[in-house]
């Protein structure tokens, strides 16, 4: 049989093929004409199926990664990045291609009713090659939202390390999440970075946010603090809960070596003294007002 | 009784095994400070359980005894095992590079702590809590 007849029905049934399909999208419950306009599907859905016809036109039906489906590639590419950030269902993603499926499917049986040997062998071909076509949406729907979850890491990472300047001299790092190998990494070389720059002699990591300290997170917290004293500042623990001291002590790990504090208020209260710091209330009137005397 | 059971694979498993643990915790009323303890010490062992065999399987059961509900966990691996058990669980012994706390310091932080081991066939780690940690 020969495949370029076939071509050549698509392309004469293009516009009853995209109005078919157009009333399938449509009728479809979970159309979500809040995301799309019924323009935009239009036009997106003309687009590809214009590459479908290009790229069939020699009667090539099988190999969807040929050059030929460059085009279609690319359209569907387009259309299911975009459709991944704009936050379609995947159902919703996979039903676009497969309801192309029906439409074409329909103008088959219209044409060639009476031929059914003909009608059966293009209507697998039809199923195969819209199958295909449907995995490469998925495919690219999927790499499209793992792209957002891999920039929401980025982003995390990046906001939850921040390094303060509390006073002149002190930095404090507020260690929000648990601390494996890779977070270490980045807080010590902020951390770092940080106390050359300032020329702070005193840091402040304050672990209230840390839900669970073992011997693994305690081992990277005593690391941060022997590099921190490598380059002649000092550095206290604050944010250490009543649970998670005695954790702490059960566990068996010796933090005795390193200054520790309940809370940040105290260890800033402590990196004040060390400075020869001092708070006072202002003594004039009853204004509650603190005044900071070197 | 509820009965769960978690694949461990990767370091990201860590955190929502952990969050599990807690919720059970929770869910029996265990006190903070005895959620913290057992907390600790299951994510010891998971990570011991990464580090050594590159995952496993954990079971997690909400038991009772008379009067008392607590919280059973079953850490099994295939890894390589453990040749010397007594000398595993002493303080500062590893063989990672690591303070070698996480087998004793898991230990002491539970009510009732087992450890089965053969080697070339893998470890198994049962450890139980009790709500009132008793």
């Amino acid at each position: 049989m020969n495949t370029k007849q076939t071509a050549q029905l698509l392309k004469k049934q293009k516009k009853t093929i995209l109005e078919s399909w157009m009333k399938h999208q449509l009728a479809d419950e979970a159309l979500r004409d809040d995301l799309i306009s019924n323009d935009d599907l239009r036009r997106q859905s003309e687009e590809l199926l214009n590459g479908i016809i290009t790229a069939t036109e020699k009667g090539n039906f099988d190999n969807v990664y040929s050059s030929e489906y460059d085009l279609v590639n690319d359209v569907l590419n387009d259309i299911s990045i975009t459709r991944a950030r704009q936050g379609f269902s995947p159902r919703e993603v996979t039903m676009y291609v497969l309801s192309l499926k029906q439409a074409i499917i329909e103008v088959m049986i219209k044409e060639h009713k009476d031929q059914p040997e003909l009608l059966f062998t293009e209507i697998q071909m039809t199923n195969k090659l819209l199958d295909n076509l449907s995995i490469l949406t998925f495919e690219t729907y999927l790499k499209g939202r793992e792209e957002v979850i891999l920039r929401q890491t980025d982003e995390i990472n990046e906001i939850s390390t921040p390094v303060i300047r509390v006073w002149d001299g002190i930095l404090a790092l507020p260690i929000i999440g648990t601390l494996d190998s890779q977070r270490t990494q980045i807080v010590m070389e902020n951390l770092l970075q940080e106390i050359v720059n300032t020329g702070s002699n005193i840091a402040i990591l304050d672990i209230s946010g840390v839900p669970a300290v073992d011997s693994l997170v305690a081992q990277h917290l005593i690391k941060t603090v022997s590099a921190t004293r490598l380059m002649g500042a000092e550095c206290i623990i604050s944010g250490i809960r009543a649970e998670i001291a005695q954790t702490i002590v059960h566990l068996g790990i010796d933090l005795s070596s390193i200054k520790t504090k309940a809370s940040l208020a105290s260890a800033l209260q402590l990196a004040f003294t060390m400075l020869s710091l001092e708070v006072k209330k202002k003594n004039t009137g009853n204004i509650q007002n603190s005044r900071l005397i070197r | 009784m509820t009965k769960d059971t978690m694949q461990i694979v990767r370091e990201q498993d860590v955190v929502p095994f952990r969050n599990r643990v807690r919720e059970l915790a929770t869910k029996i009323g265990m006190s903070l400070v005895n959620q913290t303890k057992l907390i600790t010490a299951a994510s010891e062992l998971v990570r011991n359980m990464l580090k050594y065999a590159s995952g496993g399987k954990i079971t997690l059961e909400v038991i009772s005894k008379t009067g008392q509900s607590g919280i059973r966990l079953t850490f099994a691996d295939n890894g390589p095992g453990i040749e010397n058990i007594p000398q595993a669980m002493q303080d500062g012994f590893s063989t990672g590079r690591s303070l070698g706390l996480g087998l004793p310091g898991a230990k002491r932080l539970v009510n009732e702590f087992d450890i089965k081991s053969v080697v070339g066939q893998g470890t198994t780690v049962t450890v139980t809590h009790w709500k009132n940690g008793r």
